[in-house]
């Protein structure tokens, strides 16, 4: 069987910024089969629904998991309690595609930083560029510098790093890279692929309100087209999170 | 060891629970965290006659104790799943369920006749699916549309013949009572109920669709009662669905008048659900000495 039942136990629970928590869950198995961009679908207590959060980082015993705050559901992880077992099904969802030899640009923007740094520990040399709104949800800089990554912080506001967005970044510094792998808001990863269309590869990791995060359900929609096939709705969990961009349809 | 296994239409299932309509696709997914012989079927994703995207996302959103979804209908159409999804799940050693949807009653005639030569072991008719435009929960809210559908359906189909009820009508027994007088081998009950949730900060429905269906522990009780009145109104079997989540709960269904089960929505934060069901159900039979599911099956004592 591909899935194991065995429960992560929970190890670290910490605030990294106004409603960011910062979560290691660690089990003797899963974790080393995690590869970048791809997701953990967490149970929690009294609720229907699991949680899908985005691998932020992973070693052959743990799994880092860096997750926002959103609703009730995210609330109750906030408080877990280290020492608590956590039911979690990982890991889910197709990743990055990396290939050896390329210079990368990552990007980030807000809650879609945190597993650029998993991705960022497997890239040689990358150029990191990080967005936030302002200064109070700024995270992650020291992993990503530690990782050794170039790093470059906007800000929308400029209370933090470059006043401006990711795209002003990227379209100073197309030349230098070969792809873009991207993770954030839909707008956001709109606007980075206009920058990338006809110039370099670009890879998004998608968000949907998902059900069984195992492509069961169909609830997860994302309209895609790929190269050489014909147009399908596929499953944001399962051929997804991260798909090509010239593959995906945003606004349907 | 009690034995778990029941007959519906002198087809024999190694247990009671089987995966509902919706929540299971068409097993491959859930073949990766355990033998599909672990259930006793499978009611496969609803199908039409040609493929549909279903609707544009969102299509789910969670309520207190559950869900509502809104998928659409996103098939292959019934042609690929007898073609591509049907002989690999006739190898995972459980009973196959083909969910049928449509837009006339034509669609539905033609799809039971191409599933009456092929090796499923039942068709359900999804006359309650409340989140596609036409067709679906239309054919399923009167006692005429529900007799007038399983009647030419029936004449259509050579497989024993599953009427899946939609609960969002003023007489349910009434409604069963016409699928089994025109028909009707087997009621599954309940579909979802239907319901909405907005976001108070956009002042939009959460889900694309507006509305969509509730499921989940949230309308077990409902289900409850309205299995016990159909249990109560005709003497066909009832596969009992709508919120099932524990053994507990799977007990309680039986006890209202169930003979097997659909389990659902728990699989979405339970995959192992099944495995858990099964043994607790097992566990209590022993416990009091019940030697089938039979027993059980509408042995509520009412007061």
């Amino acid at each position: 069987m591909k899935y194991d039942s065995r429960p992560f136990r929970l190890v670290r629970n910490e605030q990294l910024a106004d409603g960011i928590f910062d979560w290691t869950v660690e089990n003797d198995t899963i974790p080393a089969l995690a590869s970048c961009g791809q997701f953990a679908n967490v149970k929690v207590f009294g609720r229907t629904l699991r949680r899908p959060i985005s691998i932020c980082d992973a070693d052959e015993r743990s799994l880092r998991l860096v997750f926002q705050v959103k609703g009730e559901g995210t609330r109750l992880m906030s408080q877990m309690k280290v020492g608590e077992e956590v039911e979690i099904l990982a890991p889910l969802g197709h990743g990055f595609e990396l290939e050896k030899g390329k210079r990368y640009c990552l990007i980030g923007g807000g809650i879609g930083v945190p597993p650029m740094l998993f991705t960022a520990k497997q890239c040689e040399n990358p150029l990191v560029i990080t967005g936030f709104r302002d200064k109070s949800l700024v995270i992650l800089q020291d992993d990503f510098r530690n990782a050794g990554a170039e790093l470059v912080l906007t800000t929308d506001d400029g209370s933090a790093g470059r006043k401006g967005f990711v795209t002003d970044v990227l379209s100073e510094r197309i030349g230098e890279i070969d792809e873009v792998l991207a993770c954030g808001p839909i707008p956001m990863l709109k606007a980075i692929y206009s920058v990338c269309k006809g110039k370099v590869k670009c890879q998004v990791s998608l968000e949907e309100r998902m059900g069984c995060g195992i492509g069961a359900c169909l609830v997860c929609a994302c309209k895609q087209k790929p190269k050489d096939g014909e147009a399908f709705m596929s499953q944001v969990c399962r051929h997804g999170p991260v798909y090509n961009a010239e593959e995906v349809f945003f606004d349907e | 060891m009690s034995d778990l296994s029941v007959k519906i239409c002198s087809v024999e299932f190694s247990n009671p629970l089987i995966a509902a309509s919706g929540t299971f696709g068409f097993g491959r997914e859930f073949s990766e965290f355990y033998p599909l012989s672990t259930l006793g079927g499978i009611s496969c994703k609803g199908i039409t006659l040609a493929p549909r995207d279903g609707n544009p996302p969102p299509r789910i959103a969670e309520t207190e104790g559950g869900i509502l979804n809104a998928v659409g209908l996103q098939n292959p159409g019934v042609d690929h799943f007898i073609s591509e999804d049907l002989p690999w799940l006739k190898e995972q050693n459980t009973r196959i369920i083909a969910n049928i949807a449509g837009n006339t009653q034509e669609d539905y005639c033609a799809m039971a006749e191409k599933l009456s030569d092929s090796d499923v072991d039942f068709v359900e008719l999804n006359i309650s699916c409340p989140n596609v435009k036409s067709g679906g929960v239309q054919f399923g809210t009167s006692c005429e549309s529900v007799g007038a559908i399983t009647d030419a359906v029936k004449r259509h189909c050579k497989k024993p013949l599953m009427v899946k009820l939609s609960p969002n009508v003023t007489d349910i027994a009434e409604i069963a009572k016409s699928a089994e007088y025109f028909g009707a081998d087997v009621i599954s009950m309940i579909n979802t109920l239907t319901g909405m949730r907005i976001d108070i900060n956009t002042g939009r429905p959460i889900i694309r669709n507006n509305t969509g269906g509730l499921s989940g522990p949230a309308v077990f009780p409902v289900a409850v009662r309205m299995i016990w009145q159909v249990y109560n109104a005709v003497k066909i079997p009832i596969v009992g669905m709508g919120g099932v989540s524990t053994w507990q709960d799977a007990v309680e269904m039986l006890m209202a008048g169930a003979s097997a089960l659909q389990i659902g929505t728990v699989l979405f934060s339970d995959p192992y659900a099944p495995v858990k069901i099964n043994e607790g159900l097992s566990r209590f039979m022993d416990d009091r000495g019940i030697k089938s599911v039979s027993e059980l099956t509408g042995s509520v004592k009412p007061w």
